[in-house]
């Protein structure tokens, strides 16, 4: 489309006045895009509205999940908006079998969720920009030897690679340090299992870059490969990483969720989603759907909204696509 | 007169835009007669070949023919359906796009796509499809057709290949050709052969061409008629001769003045500016705070001696196994100080492996590399740094010679603050001042580069280049990338620059009248080797190696431009 390109830039020069910097981000392509996408926007605010939900979890809680005092009992097993038959009360998304509210579970879960996956894949990230960037800069032995282990990696599936991690680290840590150590472990157990995507695209990216006479300029005079890969090259690899890391955000809330329903990941005491739909999912055949049902539409809400938003940042950051 | 087999009627395509509707061809008109070449030319973003597209019926949308009417042979086309354009596509219009590598499908031999477009068409057998595609490769010119057939498109050379697409453009026996800059990806001594046949196969089976092409050379050389555009309308058509030797429209005598001359050496190139604001070049304000050149020793600032440079095209882990290609093989040459040497030679002949490693980006294989007296290529890194500042480089791409992430001054910037030049607070300063003198806006240098038109940008590397006041500069390629208004202004400052601040500049260039217009002496590169060296006027004049002859014989001329 080189045709669409003006051909006085001049008259460019004078009609557009200094803009601020949130004019400019406003004024972006990006943010066109994204005013023109209604899945993009939907996503955004369902996936928003989730994340400071989970955030804000004690101001939007009815209860405190965790403190035993505020639970009582003879509220177990209360049905969705019904009064309970002993104490009355009512709750929108009704309790579990030790009467806490599930609402305020949910809430509390999805903070755990949430952190953990993002941790996961801010982990993820950083080693996969670094070993991708290594990669794809240095080439020689450094590349054959991360991309090697990057395929190794990738003929296990990434839930096996967690399990095993989480076992090995369950393994060496002391008994009483376990449950406080269980989210870490789940962490890099997730993360060390997800940095090969970022890798494998960095060091794409990379290599486009290396090639490009900017590079070349900065070699001109002097610079060493290092500040070249961090001031070069880093920026102008950032997008593609920006596009996987939301979709692998969902990914790692899954994968959370999934080691977690398996009784691996988060602990009954620290419930996340995944704990919470292991725990619902005993009593799905005795009625008490509720306690299965709302966690597990929180998981698929939040999966689904922050995976459509990486999809549309995906597109609309491709030219080719537009 | 004859009737003409295409006409073009006030054709308007627009594309709705997010800030507004754009239109890309405005109220275009013009006919092609049976066997008559139509030129169409204009500059990036003139609506050129979008015009071709709409007559092919291939514009992307949201593009769309908004006005005006197409008729082929007396019937309208331009309303058609998508079936209707698909039919007429290929049959009644031949297509000849600029590359010739993604024009041909690497998966299916040159045969039989030459046999699948024959048999969609026309209703033939196969035997039959077989031998008019034959009959068709030896008519382009390929030579032992019948044995080519069965080859694929990679097996054949890049001329190879667009003598190929004529041929596939040809099989239905079209009455029109787009033929949309089909020599650009090609070496001269190409482009002429491939002009030459698109011109007789016109004449031979009375077939309307639209040529559409950026280079004047390729106009004066190829068609009868032609069209010249700017940003999307008509400014002037009519006959080739008329046109280019006394053209009535501003715009035409100013892109005309812009193309180098390739007879006569001129000291500048004429500039008459059409449109849009003159950027100007400060070289006065630039002098003044420019160091005095200092004369090297010996009076030759570089000396090349002997250097080779070898890369790996296989490589095995016992070295003596990797198999080598020698990209550069034993080239000597000195530049004197304060002079323009220019390096030509076609794709591939090692010209910027040269000046790389001159630059110190690639490392010699063999021989030596003087600098000012002293040896580069036996120094450390600390040795080399100290040279860093008086070597500086230009590069052919302007798009990707600057980072996209960095703004201006960041980029200009970065060699006086890595070098340890200046602190930051002068660097800042310096770096404005530079802006301002190679003629860009005042705000300029708090903007990203993608703000900038390829011209700008050119002028930004040049600001980046001098930043570190340096004594020799290397320019790969710097214009063939530009518009030739455009490279009549760049060109102009590079020999500013040499005169003025009395730098020495290595150019490196296919093209050889903008090598004329620029250099004080030439070498000649062929397959790695230097296979002349002279004064520009003695072997522009008098060539003495054959290929230095054959390629100047192969220069596109303009004979109607004198002086």
């Amino acid at each position: 489309m080189s045709d669409l390109t003006p051909t006085d830039q001049n008259s460019a020069e004078e009609t557009a006045p200094a803009l601020s910097r949130l004019h400019r981000a406003l004024d972006s392509d990006l943010a066109y895009s994204f005013r023109r996408s209604p899945v993009a926007m939907v996503s955004a605010a369902v996936s928003l509205t989730l994340i400071l939900a989970a955030v804000f979890a004690p101001l939007f809680a009815t209860t405190n999940p965790f403190d035993p005092s505020s639970l009582n009992l003879m509220n177990g097993f209360t049905p969705p908006l019904q009064p309970n038959a002993f104490t009355g009360e009512s709750f929108a998304m009704g309790t579990d079998d030790q009467g806490r509210d599930v609402y305020s579970t949910i809430l509390y879960g999805m903070r755990i969720s949430l952190f953990v996956g993002a941790a996961a894949v801010l982990f993820a990230m950083v080693l996969g920009i670094v070993l991708g960037l290594l990669a794809g800069y240095l080439g020689g032995w450094v590349e054959t030897l991360i991309m090697r282990v990057a395929d190794i990696q990738l003929t296990f599936p990434s839930i096996l690679v967690a399990m095993l991690i989480f076992g090995i680290a369950k393994g060496v840590t002391p008994v009483e340090y376990r449950d406080q150590m269980a989210i870490w472990v789940l962490i890099l157990a997730i993360g060390l299992s997800d940095w090969v995507q970022f890798a494998r695209v960095v060091r794409g990216a990379t290599l486009v870059e290396k090639s490009k006479d900017y590079v070349d300029a900065a070699r001109l005079i002097g610079r060493r490969a290092f500040p070249i890969m961090l001031r070069h090259i880093l920026p102008n690899v950032l997008s593609p990483v920006l596009v996987i890391a939301t979709i692998s955000l969902a990914l790692a809330i899954i994968a959370e969720a999934t080691l977690s329903f398996l009784g691996v990941g988060a602990p009954p005491t620290q419930p996340s989603l995944g704990t919470l739909i292991r725990i619902g999912q005993g009593f799905l055949f005795s009625g008490e759907w509720w306690i299965l049902f709302f966690p597990a539409c929180t998981l698929l809400a939040l999966a689904l909204s922050v995976n459509l938003l990486g999809d549309w940042l995906r597109d609309a950051l491709n030219p080719r696509l537009r | 007169m004859t009737d003409p087999v295409l006409s073009i009627r006030n054709l308007t395509v627009e594309i709705p835009a997010r800030r507004g509707l754009f239109r890309p061809v405005e109220n275009v008109s013009y006919d092609i007669k049976p066997g008559e070449i139509r030129g169409v030319v204009g500059e990036s973003g003139a609506g050129k070949s979008m015009t071709g597209n709409a007559v092919i019926g291939l514009l992307d949308p949201p593009a769309h023919i908004a006005e005006g009417e197409i008729w082929l042979k007396g019937r309208r086309i331009d309303h058609l359906g998508t079936e209707e354009k698909r039919a007429i596509r290929g049959k009644e219009i031949g297509m000849i796009f600029q590359d010739p590598l993604t024009s041909l499908n690497p998966l299916f031999t040159v045969g039989e796509q030459l046999v699948e477009t024959i048999q969609l068409h026309l209703k033939l057998s196969s035997d039959e499809a077989r031998e008019r595609a034959i009959a068709l490769l030896d008519r382009v010119s390929i030579p032992n057709p019948s044995e080519r057939f069965d080859q694929y498109p990679h097996q054949f050379s890049g001329g190879m290949r667009q003598r190929v697409v004529i041929a596939l453009a040809l099989c239905s026996d079209p009455s029109v050709i787009v033929a949309d800059e089909p020599t650009t990806a090609l070496d001269v001594s190409i482009q002429a052969q491939v002009l030459d046949l698109i011109k007789e196969l016109a004449a031979e089976r009375q077939v309307g061409v639209i040529l559409v092409t950026h280079d004047m050379g390729v106009i004066a050389d190829t068609t009868e008629e032609v069209t010249v555009m700017y940003a999307g309308k008509v400014v002037e058509s009519g006959k080739t001769d008329r046109i280019l030797g006394a053209p009535e429209h501003e715009y035409t005598r100013s892109l005309i003045s812009a193309v180098p001359r390739p007879h006569v050496k001129l000291k500048r190139f004429p500039q008459v500016s059409y449109g849009g604001r003159e950027t100007e070049f400060k070289i006065e304000d630039l002098a003044r705070n420019w160091p005095k050149p200092e004369a090297s020793g010996s009076g030759k600032l570089l000396e090349v001696k002997e250097i080779t440079k070898q890369f790996v095209v296989k490589s095995s882990i016992i070295p003596s196994w990797n198999s080598y290609l020698t990209a550069v093989d034993q080239v000597s040459f000195d530049i004197r100080d304060g002079e323009v040497f220019g390096l030509v030679g076609e794709s591939g002949s090692g010209k910027s492996t040269v000046a790389r490693m001159i630059a110190t980006l690639y490392e010699v294989n063999g021989g030596r590399i003087l600098f000012d007296g002293e040896d580069m290529t036996a120094m450390d890194a600390a040795g080399i740094a100290r040279y860093r500042r008086q070597i500086q480089m230009i590069f052919q791409d302007p798009f990707s010679s600057l980072n996209p992430r960095m703004t201006v001054a960041d980029i200009v910037a970065e060699p006086l603050l890595h070098l340890g030049i200046l602190p930051k607070q002068e660097a800042k300063l310096r770096v404005r001042e530079l802006l301002d003198r190679v003629g860009l806006a005042k705000d300029a240098w708090r903007k990203y580069p993608h703000e900038f038109s390829g011209g700008q940008r050119q002028r930004i590397s040049i600001a980046r280049a001098l930043a570190t006041q340096p004594r020799f500069l290397i320019c790969d390629e710097p214009t063939s990338a530009l518009d030739v208004s455009i490279q009549a202004q760049i060109l102009n400052i590079l020999k500013d620059l040499q005169e003025h601040l009395g730098l020495t500049i290595l150019f490196i260039s296919h093209d050889l009248p903008v090598v004329r217009q620029m250099c004080d002496r030439v070498g000649v590169m062929k397959q790695g080797q230097l296979v002349e060296q002279q004064e520009t006027e003695a072997l522009f004049d008098a060539p003495q190696h054959p290929y230095t002859r054959e390629l100047l014989s192969l220069m596109p001329r303009l004979e109607q431009l004198s002086g």
